[in-house]
């Protein structure tokens, strides 16, 4: 249990449970202690050694991210000593960093460069003894560049205690410390899942998106092309943020008019194919429900969590929604249905999804991804690109007046826009399955006990002439092995899965926590975005998949109904087994519908 | 091979250390390669970055094939203070290689370490698992050269 101690910070008498740290305590009174290697969301590893703090009776400044406060413990956090511990550290930091500010990824959201500016380091007070280092570019999601490492350790705890991926490691000792993957082969050979958690608590631009901004405009300013943009359900509520506007604004119209400004041929909606996804997903849950199929399904809409289970749990593959993403849904749809419907060539088209996901650029490249005849979705860019593209047009975005989306594939409902939040899949297929099971419409539509950030979520839904829906939420890849692993040992021991229907998503949140989301992606924001999602959510005319007019409008025209053999020849896939050790296949875990 | 190692403790991640040593030593090559760790991992179920973590922490494993007899010359203090980069010179003349490297034969792999515990022996290299100490340049060649001969 823990017990109230007091405290003195700077003079100021705080009362906090002794569980805490020094800086915990210190933030949360809203005093500020300088730090570069603690990130709220994170254990604490006490690599930098810029928190320290002097404590009264102790000879030597303490580490604030990692000493417990104490009863009575008098701590000064602003003396001339520590400022110039402080400053000598960074300065010797800096000393061992490729310093490109202007030019680098993460300028102005950089953690060194804002710590450097703010404690007046002196750049030329150490010669710079980089020696420099090829950057790894192998894998399709994730460029890393360790000359601008400061070897923090935040992509090491977050990929391995976060996400349980085990791609990165510390080898070597000493000065020759170093991030790196096993025996140095590279991302793309090692377990790594594209999830890009790692880009977003690196503190500078050593992790980064492996950028397509280029190839995007480009293919904008050929007269030849037809670019076609998608944009995922969390990208409208990260925008504003980046802009002035207060986190959690829902921008779509802003977003179209952005989009339309840069020049996209055509601007339709990733929300779109998310209602799709629904129709798809939940008729072949009801199928496996009502027919004595597979159990439990698990949905299949994250690409880092698809990697994941095809690296750690191929052995439950035929659990997976064979359903495609939303995203690869829209890719082949945009270069089949849209192509014929607009009488374009599809080879003409150029399919860009605007992802706040890094894995999104893997899988938009897996090679059964192309049952259009093409590569389904050419580019993948992250929310950060987007961002970059429109200061790079010399957009006002705060400004722009609203705007609509192209018709055909963008209009959506409350359900598809909840995808961003995690939960938001599984509430989206609880209100459209019910009706698919008992022809009744759900009432109570709001399902809280499947929202919010708690790890591992469960509800029980009772549908009149089923029974009880047992379903299971995990965000994050750690909660995701809680949940498989309780799969396989019931599937094992009873031939029961605990649970009838789960949803995972690979990032903490959900995709408003993705790894391709604005830099200062902590779970405090991550919680807002996913709020902005269902303030839209509840603000929509239709909420519910399966009153989508433009969905009931492609099975018309184009796919027949859900699950029909034309949606299973475009909309689903198959998955394969990963070796544990290079992510590479190793064989087909589960088989194409034909 | 590497798993029949592995089978002789317990699999339980307390005795890692000890088998890459054995896996180590029985290799005609004195090195762990990444196929070794895959095998390890799987047995202990320890994830190989984690494997690879500890590999190159501690400087008497190597990930990278080396010589039949692996000479370590110690730099710390004492035994630099006592001439040990003279003795490093002559080894990297008389061997032909320099440090971390091993000699085109196979027969030697010259790497540096810290302390050996036999300071009063300045400067002290070990080759394999003997200790050598007071050594002088003269000496060190013998020493090689002998080895040489004998094989």
């Amino acid at each position: 249990m823990a017990k109230q101690v007091n405290v003195f910070i700077d003079g100021h008498h705080l009362e906090v449970p002794d569980t805490m740290t020094i800086i915990e305590a210190a933030d949360k009174h809203g005093i500020y202690i300088p730090r570069l290697c603690y990130h709220p969301d994170l254990p604490p590893t006490a690599n930098c050694g810029v928190c320290v703090v002097e404590i009264s009776g102790n000879p030597t400044p303490k580490r604030a991210c990692c000493t417990p406060v104490t009863e009575g413990m008098k701590i000064a956090t602003n003396s001339k000593k520590l400022r110039s511990y402080r400053k000598t550290l960074v300065e010797m930091i800096l000393s061992n960093h490729e310093v490109t500010c202007p030019t680098c990824s993460a300028n102005n959201k950089c953690e060194l460069q804002t710590l450097s500016n703010n404690l007046g380091v002196d750049p030329d007070a150490l010669p710079n003894i980089l020696v420099k280092q090829p950057v790894d570019n192998t894998s399709l999601s994730i460029v890393r560049d360790v000359n601008k490492c400061i070897a923090c350790g935040r992509c090491i705890t977050v990929c391995n205690e976060v996400q349980t991926v085990y791609a990165l490691t510390f080898a070597d000792r000493g000065i020759d410390a170093h991030v790196d993957t096993a025996f140095a082969n590279g991302m793309a050979n090692s377990p790594c899942v594209n999830c890009g958690q790692c880009t977003v608590y690196c503190p500078t631009g050593a992790l980064r998106e492996r950028s397509e901004v280029d190839a995007v405009w480009e293919a904008i300013l050929d007269p030849e092309k037809h670019v076609v943009v998608q944009e995922a359900p969390a990208i409208r509520v990260s925008l504003g943020e980046e802009f002035g506007l207060p986190l959690g604004t829902v921008t779509a119209k802003k977003m179209y008019a952005a989009l339309r400004k840069i020049g996209f041929d055509a601007i339709m909606d990733t929300n779109f194919t998310a209602d799709l996804t629904i129709m798809e997903e939940g008729t072949e849950l009801v199928t496996r429900l009502t027919t004595g199929g597979k159990l439990p399904l698990v949905t299949s809409c994250s690409p880092g969590w698809i990697k994941f289970m095809e690296t750690y749990y191929p052995d439950l593959a035929d659990c997976i929604s064979t359903a495609k993403s939303p995203m690869s849904m829209f890719g082949v749809l945009s270069k089949t249905y849209y192509a014929q419907e607009q009488k374009i060539d599809p080879a003409k088209i150029v399919s860009v999804a605007v992802m706040p996901c890094t894995a999104k650029k893997f899988e938009a490249r897996r090679p059964e991804m192309r049952d259009s005849g093409f590569q389904d979705t050419d580019y993948v860019l992250t929310t950060r690109e987007f961002i970059h593209m429109i200061k790079e047009a010399g957009i006002d975005f705060a400004k722009l007046s609203d705007e609509d989306a192209d018709e055909g594939m963008s209009f959506y409902t409350g359900a598809g826009t909840i995808f961003g939040a995690t939960g938001g899949v599984m509430e989206a297929a609880i209100r459209s399955a019910y009706t698919l099971v008992t022809g009744q419409e759900l009432d109570a539509i709001d399902i809280q006990s499947v929202r919010g950030l708690v790890g591992v979520k469960e509800a029980t839904i009772p549908v009149p002439g089923f029974g009880d829906l047992r379903v299971a939420v995990a965000h994050g890849l750690s909660n995701a092995r809680i949940l498989m692993d309780a799969v396989r040992e019931g599937l094992k021991t009873t031939g029961e899965s605990p649970w009838h229907f789960i949803e995972i998503m690979a990032c903490p949140g959900g995709c408003v926590g993705g790894g391709g989301q604005p830099y200062g992606n902590d779970m405090a924001s991550r919680a807002r975005r996913g709020l902005a999602l269902y303030e839209e959510d509840a603000s929509l005319p239709v909420r519910k998949s399966h009153h989508n007019p433009e969905v009931a409008r492609i099975y018309e025209r184009y796919l027949g109904s859900p699950n029909s053999e034309l949606a299973h020849k475009l909309l689903h896939t198959h998955y394969f087994k990963r070796s544990v050790y290079n992510g590479q296949i190793t064989e087909e875990a589960t088989h194409k519908h034909h | 091979m590497t798993l029949e190692i592995c089978r002789k403790y317990a699999p339980n991640k307390d005795n890692l250390i000890q088998i890459l040593h054995e896996i180590q030593d029985t290799h005609p090559q004195h090195y762990i390669s990444a196929a070794a760790v895959d095998i390890v991992a799987e047995y202990l179920h320890v994830p190989a970055n984690h494997i690879y973590g500890v590999l190159t922490f501690y400087t008497m494993y190597s990930t990278t094939p080396r010589g039949r007899n692996i000479i370590r010359l110690c730099e710390s203090p004492p035994c630099y203070i006592k001439g040990s980069d003279n003795i490093l010179r002559r080894l990297k003349t008389v061997l032909g290689v320099g440090t971390g490297e091993t000699t085109k034969d196979g027969a030697f792999t010259l790497e540096l370490c810290a302390c050996l515990g036999v300071c009063g022996n300045a400067p002290v290299m070990m080759i394999n698992d003997d200790v050598y100490g007071d050594l002088t340049e003269e000496k060190v060649e013998e020493i090689v050269n002998k080895i040489r001969g004998a094989k």
